[in-house]
């Protein structure tokens, strides 16, 4: 058994037992971990198949961004998970009876398959040969697919918008710096002159 | 050696444990955008199995785009649900239902 293929036997194993953890573990903070292991062995799958670029993006957005915003909101919110747990034994027999089926009908379905000699043949990006992964993508990515990679732009804009309106709120009972209105005053408005006379006070 | 049909299968596993990760935490929308995530964390090892066995790099593009959406998605999901929570002190799916769906 060459490295290679110990590799892909530990990756791929440590990666579905964890990403089954994600689903059966009582504690979401746990189930969070969970992921970010997930996440980090499919990248040493990625690693694996010679697409090093998608493996670090994967690093870098998932467990960097995507798991930390998971853990973070699992952490702020107050909510009794053990009462969320509640329906699991419940629908234990229709999801394992729905997930055997899927697995079976996948599996089978792999397991016939070849792709036609025409794929092959003529591939529509072929992967060059002496330049490194990520140049590769960058040659295909900023060219051919140059309107995708701004739509995807746009997609990222508009979430980051939507986020913002959504939680952004103005709680009235919060002071904060208003500084039209600061540089709106004037001496009238801010100074006052009082003559106190003497031993009666103000 | 390993070959495509390894990683498809691999590939196959997660998303089964994806839709039974949906069907099972039917209560705890977290867990159940924790497990869209795993879905689609499948779909991209389909694509890069097969973009890196045929040699072509449109999968791994793919990939890509599939990573910016999924990242949105997360985004915008967790969004809805700290909303959902400041406005109703729970994140109960059962009680979301004021559209009769």
């Amino acid at each position: 058994m060459s490295v290679a293929t110990a590799f892909f036997y530990l990756f791929s194993g440590v990666m579905i037992a964890s990403a089954f953890m994600v689903i059966a573990a009582r504690n979401p903070v746990h189930s969070v971990l969970f992921l970010i292991l997930a996440f980090v062995n499919a990248a040493g799958l990625f690693i694996l198949l010679g697409a090093e670029f998608l493996a670090m993006i994967l690093i870098v957005v998932y467990v960097g961004a995507v798991a930390v915003l998971f853990l973070f909101v699992v952490m702020m919110l107050d909510v009794d998970f053990a009462e969320l747990k509640q329906g699991f034994l419940q629908y234990l027999p229709v999801g394992a009876l729905i997930g055997v089926i899927v697995a079976l009908e996948l599996i089978l379905v792999v397991g016939g398959f070849a792709p036609s000699p025409g794929a092959i043949a003529a591939p529509r990006a072929p992967a060059p040969a002496d330049v490194s992964n990520t140049m590769a993508i960058g040659l295909v990515l900023y060219t051919k697919h140059v309107y995708f990679f701004q739509a995807a732009g746009f997609v990222l804009l508009t979430a980051m918008i939507g986020a913002i309106v959504l939680t952004l709120r103005h709680r009235p009972d919060v002071k904060r710096q208003d500084i039209s209105e600061q540089n709106a005053r004037t001496r009238e408005q801010a100074v006052e002159i009082v003559k106190v006379p003497s031993r009666t006070g103000v | 050696m390993i070959g495509l049909t390894h990683y498809l299968i691999v590939a196959a596993l997660l998303f089964t444990i994806g839709i039974c990760g949906i069907i099972l935490n039917r209560k705890n929308i977290i867990v159940i955008l924790m497990s869209v995530e795993i879905i689609l964390l499948a779909v991209n090892i389909n694509l890069v199995a097969f973009s890196s066995f045929l040699g072509d790099l449109t999968g791994q593009i793919f990939s890509l785009f599939i990573l910016t959406v999924a990242a949105a998605e997360a985004a915008i999901g967790l969004a809805i649900l700290v909303t959902y929570y400041r406005n109703r002190g729970s994140i109960a799916v059962e009680d979301i239902n004021l559209m009769k769906g």
